[in-house]
């Protein structure tokens, strides 16, 4: 196929070439420079102000996983986003919610989701969730350079695990450590007041409208103690990004369930400002 | 050195097309319809892990005969030529029509490279539009031409046949079953214009682009019981029309 590199408008000869499944690996011979991981940054003298995305907390119960995020995007002291939207479908059966540099975790998402795509196309099958909770374990790995500049992308991820019947959650760090995470988890700069607000509400046989009310309550307290994170924000109407992936697959949650649910854990709070209270012993 | 023998490039050509032209005469057809909510692809392929019909985009997919490591060769260009541009532009600026181009190019410089043998293929490559008059369907066969083609198309072996049956049956804002149910019945007729044989569904492989598909990707396959149910619904129906004075009766 030595012919069609050198005319314009024909299939390059990297794209009939038998090989990988991966569109990552595609793009790394044929474009290296579209890999995010690839670039080459200048040497930079202090941290420098981008906008970072916050918390993302994920939940099990028994059907499924909810995995929810919070619509701030900040900028050092500036609120540099209200309505940002950080979790994301990856396929059908899977979410990722991403904390961190917000312009190359969207970008790192989109390609995530194109590589699920791309193998399900070529291969007529789709990859299995540990299968995918890897692919952005490599993913996360290959952004190490940027993290370290200060560029960091620290996904959640969320799915459905349809040959052991139930929802799972994998979390990373910046080296593409990957874990995964019984119960719930929490990522971003409020995760750690969502984690601990999650510790007393959580509970295992809670239904799914319970689990996303809880995680609600979550995303609330870590607002509550976190300056970078977004509460529900009544004025303007934005809530928080609720999505649901169960047998039937993923579902995003209508703003306006959300809002019910929101309305409902502010009223709570009005009575009870630090939220539900749990038994001593 | 012994002088080579002169071809006339007339004939060089000839023999080139007579040779992909058989190849892909060897091989079953496949038969892409309109119906009123997208376009139903049906081939005869007993295979459930090689396809013939295959997505390669949120509107397009993509169907071919002839020899499967060709096209299939084909078929994983354009998933990353698709994907690639969508990721590079947007996922609206991959067209049917860009992809035709591509594979019309380069199967048209395989065909006339004489260091290359010619692909035995024959393609088709569909989008779904958001109306039925939006559909766009591009035949290419084996030496990079492009053919539009509206309402029905028939490709691989018997295909003037099974398109010229296609092409008076066929009518607009037929539904999903009927659509199916006439491509079926154009299948089974074998060389000699007879339709003895009966297509079962384990022998069909049957996939639609559906434009009321809530998901961004509008390809789906329909498989095992949706795909029986389906044309048994219709073989009930033709049943039920062809005798009409049994209604009467009861």
């Amino acid at each position: 196929m030595e012919a069609n590199t050198r005319k314009p408008g024909h299939l390059p000869a990297a794209f009939l070439t038998p090989g990988s499944s991966s569109f990552l690996d595609f793009l790394g011979e044929h474009s290296p420079e579209l890999l995010p991981g690839n670039r080459t940054l200048p040497a930079v003298k202090g941290a420098i102000e981008l906008p970072h995305g916050t918390t993302i907390v994920a939940a099990v119960f028994d059907s499924g996983v909810v995995l929810a995020g919070d619509r701030r995007a900040t900028m050092g002291n500036v609120i540099a986003q209200r309505d940002i939207e950080k979790v994301f479908p990856a396929d059908e059966f899977s979410a990722v919610g991403i904390a961190g540099t917000a312009g190359l975790a969207v970008e790192m998402v989109k390609l995530f989701q194109l590589e699920l795509e791309h193998y399900e196309k070529i291969e007529g099958a789709t990859l299995s969730l540990e299968g995918k909770a890897n692919r952005l374990s490599t993913m996360i790995r290959g952004n190490l350079g940027m993290a370290l500049q200060g560029l960091a992308v620290v996904p959640l991820f969320a799915g459905y695990d349809t040959d052991r019947a139930r929802g799972r959650i994998f979390s990373y760090d910046v080296t593409g450590g990957r874990s995964e995470e019984l119960g719930f988890a929490s990522t971003g700069s409020g995760s750690v007041f969502a984690r601990g607000a999650l510790k007393k509400l959580y509970r295992k046989d809670l239904t799914e409208q319970q689990t996303v009310t809880a995680v609600v309550q979550a995303l609330y307290d870590a607002a509550d103690d976190d300056s970078a994170t977004g509460g529900p924000d009544m004025t303007r109407r934005i809530f928080p990004v609720v999505t649901v992936i169960t047998e039937d697959g993923y579902r995003r949650y209508a703003d306006s369930d959300v809002a019910s649910i929101a309305r409902s854990v502010l009223d709570g709070r009005l009575e009870f400002p630090d939220g539900p209270r749990a038994e001593v012993l | 050195m012994s002088t080579p023998f002169y071809v006339s490039p007339q004939q060089a050509m000839a023999d080139r097309a007579e040779y992909a032209r058989k190849g892909i005469a060897r091989g079953r057809s496949v038969v892409v319809l309109q119906y009123t909510d997208g376009i139903v692809f049906v081939a005869e392929n007993p295979s459930r892990a090689l396809h013939k019909v295959s997505e390669i985009y949120d509107r397009i997919a993509f169907a071919a005969v002839g020899k499967y490591n060709e096209f299939e060769n084909l078929r994983i260009g354009g998933v990353r030529y698709a994907d690639l541009r969508g990721y590079t532009y947007d996922r609206d600026d991959v067209t049917a029509r860009g992809l035709a181009n591509v594979y019309a190019q380069t199967l048209g410089t395989i065909f006339s490279s004489v260091g290359e043998k010619p692909y035995e293929v024959e393609l088709i490559v569909a989008e779904v539009g958001a109306a039925p008059e939006d559909d766009q369907i591009y035949r290419l066969p084996h030496d990079g031409s492009i053919v539009d083609e509206h309402g029905a198309v028939a490709v691989g072996g018997n295909s003037d046949q099974i398109g010229s049956y296609l092409d008076q049956r066929h009518r607009d804002g037929m539904t999903l079953a009927e659509a199916l149910a006439l491509a079926v019945e154009s299948l089974a007729r074998d060389s000699n214009g007879n339709s003895e044989r009966q297509l079962t569904a384990e022998q069909l492989e049957v996939a639609v682009l559906d434009r009321t598909r809530p998901q961004q990707r509008k390809f789906k396959r329909i498989l095992g019981r949706q795909l029986s149910r389906l044309l048994e619904t219709e073989s009930a129906a033709t049943t039920k029309t062809d005798e009409p004075s049994d209604d009467d009766e009861e």
